[in-house]
């Protein structure tokens, strides 16, 4: 299936839109009427056509914008893209998954070609064509972490394993859910996690990151998991909170429907080889209330998902003071009827909005 | 008084325990201020042969007590700043099986334990002790500036002048605490400032 | 799905070394390129034994980088259970067998200013793969290796010859001996220690290095289990309500797989923690036997590690 490439913005005039299929295609991250953490993990090998769970990496018609608004961040501030000095060989293990995946997964869009460590990459939709010898730092432009994250949507964390822990210790960082790659760098996966509320008592950490130490070559994991954005705007870094955290009180009855994005991360999870490292791609999917609701099933869910849950969470999500409002809306397309089971929209089968 | 008794937080915050003698052929102490206080109590005449002293007094008179120690080296800097090159230069040289004591405030101990890091020590084989003041050292996350020594929440950052709140996540790397924008939703609503731990 | 992911290769490579190890290569029956892997990493072997399929760990010695093949050094363990002496008698070359895909958990630490690796006998073989990782990123190491007699003395001469200023060789019938104290004494900060071989020399190694005040996590070490026979005894598998036999030559692992119950398992020596089982009851005395729980877990008659660990008593009831 051919991707048309939208040419949008993600700040200023905020002209994202999802199409038709974008919408279809939405990760909705619940999978019931109401949402708790869990340690929800699957086997991350493929998922229904066209789906976002298809390829190991997923390229959408945003691709060509996003890549635009990365290298803004980073020209802004490089501090986003940051790799320890033992960190190199896990970076190259990055670069090897990513472009194999990729020149396999949609070959009309992305080439790799090896010559023992001799390689050519080429990148149609972004220009890119580039001979290079693997392993070699000085045959690339930048580091083969932050060369190959340039050219893929969504952030990468690189996480070193050791002494029974994961650590933070490398990471392209420019969508993120308002953590500091800066700050957080070389914490284990218990401190870049302590501030989240209520998980830590749950056990769900320790749970987590046993699977996650278990992870094996050939046998990647994905998870969702979920916030609340005001406007598509992907940089909502703590860096620039002082900048953007003034938008989320812009919100109104009338606007809320297009302004209020749900903003969901399929996280997925794959060992690195030669580093024995594990990288952790977080990709973020913006869609819209309005958009949604187009789907009958998630407008009755999402309104008992949001009317349900906890205050900590709510808090620690960031909307707590914009909750009523949300209901005020998301209730419109409430009419109490069931739901089905699973993250599906379900668009044949799920009754029409009976109000 | 130099003890204060931490209130429960965070995983990423730092635990800090009491110094106890451990085997190894060297020892390297670092201490500011009360921080000299932990030194003496755990002193012996055998640990010190084998003992370096690295020592900011900060207008505290305790340097002629760690003097009487005999420790095998005593330093007395008139800052952190002022020191930081010595003890790396300590830890360039330094072996494996050099135990490493901190004491004092937690920006001290919080520097110190990154140099110790960098030089190949991990941080849980670096024991700490906290005396003394109680103020923290800050990052500003917008403009990445370190405030040293706030005792107040909110604060105005030193480099920015932004109004920071004081959170209690923890970067060991940076040796400092987040400091986040408070009124990013509601300019100019900046809550009275209280003491960190009030 | 248990354990990790399976890889069809054909053995194109038996070659005895000495009286006691055997080096067995493989490459992939579908051709293409094997997996690349980190040094230290092993691979599950399967053995069809008769109606007993056996899954022995065994170190990739071979040069991380290169995809084309695989090659591992088994010692032939006569009193085992006869995994090491299966593939001894029954693997040929020609032969096809599935292994897994790498798994390491004996990762080097990549931020250590110097590696100094102790081996002991067949131990060598993990630090042959990390020796071609840390040389092709030019990093600092240093290996001491303890051998029964020259004559046992797998990949000594290989090792002399590459590498004569790294390598040091000792051999136990010229009571050649490594001096350990001596040897820890003065390496410079952010030295790691890497210790593979038999449990006494494990044990010895970070004993002393814990003595002279190195840190837990500069001192690493693997010692695969072999699972060691024991007397049969019967176990009660709760969720699936089985009741089965464990024998004499295998392990507790092994019967609840041989009754079809589907287990998790990674490394299956005790080491992963992948096939942690709850006990629900109990009457008799556990052997435990893995490197995963903790003494008070091994006390508390809550928890199993079936790879290695075995039960004697009348009454074992299992969460499975």
């Amino acid at each position: 299936m051919t991707i048309q490439f939208n040419d949008e913005t993600f700040r200023d005039d905020y002209s994202f839109r999802n199409s038709e299929r974008a919408i279809k295609r939405f990760p909705f991250p619940f999978d019931k009427d109401s949402y708790m953490y869990a340690v929800n993990m699957e086997q991350h090998r493929g998922g229904p056509s066209d789906s976002i769970y298809e390829k190991r990496f997923d390229v959408d018609e945003h691709y060509v914008s996003e890549m635009r608004d990365r290298a803004m961040v980073l020209a802004d501030d490089p501090l986003r893209c940051q790799s320890l000095p033992h960190m190199t060989l896990a970076g190259w293990d990055l670069l090897e998954l990513i472009m194999v995946s990729k020149s396999e997964d949609y070959p009309d869009l992305f080439q790799l070609h090896r010559d023992g460590d001799q390689w050519h990459w080429i990148n149609k939709p972004l220009g890119i064509d580039d001979k290079f010898t693997f392993m070699d730092e000085t045959t690339l432009p930048y580091g083969p972490m932050e060369y190959i994250t340039r050219q893929t949507q969504g952030d990468f964390c690189v996480l070193d394993q050791r002494d029974d822990n994961l650590w933070m210790d490398a990471g392209m960082i420019t969508t993120q859910a308002d953590w500091s790659l800066d700050f957080d760098i070389g914490m284990n996966f218990f401190e870049w996690h302590a501030p989240v509320p209520l998980a830590h008592e749950k056990g769900i950490f320790v749970r987590a990151l046993k699977f996650l130490l278990n992870i094996q070559q050939g046998a990647p994991a994905r998870r969702l998991n979920w916030t609340m954005t005001v406007n598509p705007l992907l940089d909502t870094s703590p860096e620039n909170y002082h900048k953007w955290g003034i938008q989320k009180t812009e919100l109104t009855p009338e606007n809320i429907g297009s302004k209020q994005h749900l903003r969901v991360e399929l996280q997925t999870f794959f060992r690195l080889p030669r580093s024995n490292g594990l990288v952790f791609p977080i990709r973020c999917y913006l869609c819209s209330f309005q958009d949604l609701m187009t789907s009958p099933k998630w407008g009755r869910r999402l309104h008992r998902v949001i009317r349900d849950l906890p205050e900590e969470l709510a808090t620690y999500k960031g909307f707590i003071d914009n909750r009523p409002m949300m209901l005020d809306y998301l209730s419109k397309f409430d009419d109490g009827l069931p739901t089905s089971n699973g993250i599906w929209p379900e668009f044949d089968t799920e009754p029409p909005l009976q109000k | 008084m130099s003890k204060f008794e931490f209130p429960p937080s965070i995983r990423s915050r730092p635990v800090y325990g009491t110094l106890e003698a451990r085997p190894g052929k060297t020892h390297l102490m670092i201490a500011d201020a009360e921080g000299a206080e932990a030194i003496l109590a755990v002193a012996t005449p055998d640990l010190m042969a084998a003992t370096h002293i690295i020592y900011i007094p900060k207008g505290t008179d305790y340097a002629d007590k760690l003097r009487a120690l005999k420790p095998a080296q005593f330093y007395e800097g008139p800052t952190y700043a002022a020191s930081v090159t010595r003890i790396q230069r300590v830890l360039q040289d330094a072996q494996m099986g050099l135990q490493v004591y901190l004491a004092g405030t937690e920006g001290l101990m919080g520097q110190a334990q990154n140099e110790a890091m960098k030089a190949g020590i991990p941080h849980t084989a670096i024991q700490t002790e906290h005396r003394g003041s109680i103020a923290r050292r800050m990052q500003c996350v917008h403009c990445k500036g370190i405030t040293e020594d706030v005792e107040t929440d909110p604060f105005v950052c030193s480099h920015c002048g932004l109004n920071l709140f004081v959170r209690d996540h923890y970067s060991r790397r940076l040796a400092a605490y987040q400091g986040v924008c408070i009124d990013a939703e509601d300019p100019g609503n900046v809550p009275p400032q209280k003491g960190i731990y009030e | 799905m248990s354990g990790a992911e399976k890889i069809a290769v054909r053995v194109t490579e038996v070659s005895p070394l000495n009286e006691l190890v055997t080096r067995f290569k493989f490459e992939p029956v579908a051709g293409g390129l094997l997996p690349t892997f980190s040094g230290g990493a092993h691979t599950v072997v399967e053995m069809r034994d008769g109606d007993i399929t056996r899954m022995n760990p065994y170190s990739l010695m071979s040069d991380p980088f290169d995809q084309t093949a695989y090659t591992i050094s088994v010692r032939r363990d006569d009193e085992g259970r006869g995994g090491s002496l299966f593939m001894h008698k029954n693997i040929s070359v020609g032969d096809e067998i599935t292994i897994s895909n790498p798994v390491n958990l004996f990762s080097l630490d990549l931020r250590a200013k110097k590696h100094l690796m102790i081996a002991g006998g067949i131990g060598i073989t993990p630090f042959l793969a990390q020796i071609k990782q840390l040389d092709r990123a030019h990093g600092n190491w240093e290996l001491h290796y303890s051998c029964r007699s020259e004559a046992l003395g797998s990949y000594v001469d290989y090792l002399t010859n590459t590498h004569p200023n790294d390598v040091e060789v000792y051999y136990d019938d010229q009571k050649q001996a490594i001096d350990l104290e001596n040897l820890l004494d003065g390496q410079p900060l952010g030295t790691h220690i890497y210790v593979c071989g038999p449990k006494g020399m494990i044990d010895w190694v970070r004993g002393k290095a814990t003595e002279l005040g190195w840190p837990r996590e500069a001192i690493h070490y693997e010692e695969f289990l072999a699972p060691q026979p024991g007397k049969p005894f019967e176990v009660k598998l709760a969720v699936s309500n089985k009741v089965i036999q464990v024998g004499e030559r295998e392990s507790l692992l092994e019967a609840i797989e041989r009754a079809g119950v589907d287990a998790p398992y990674l490394c299956r020596g005790g080491a992963c923690g992948m096939c942690e089982t709850s006990v629900i009851d109990y009457s008799g005395n556990f052997i435990h036997r893995d490197h995963w729980l903790e003494e008070d877990e091994h006390a508390s008659g809550k928890k199993i590690m079936p790879c290695v660990s075995r039960f004697e008593g009348k009454t074992l009831v299992l969460d499975r």
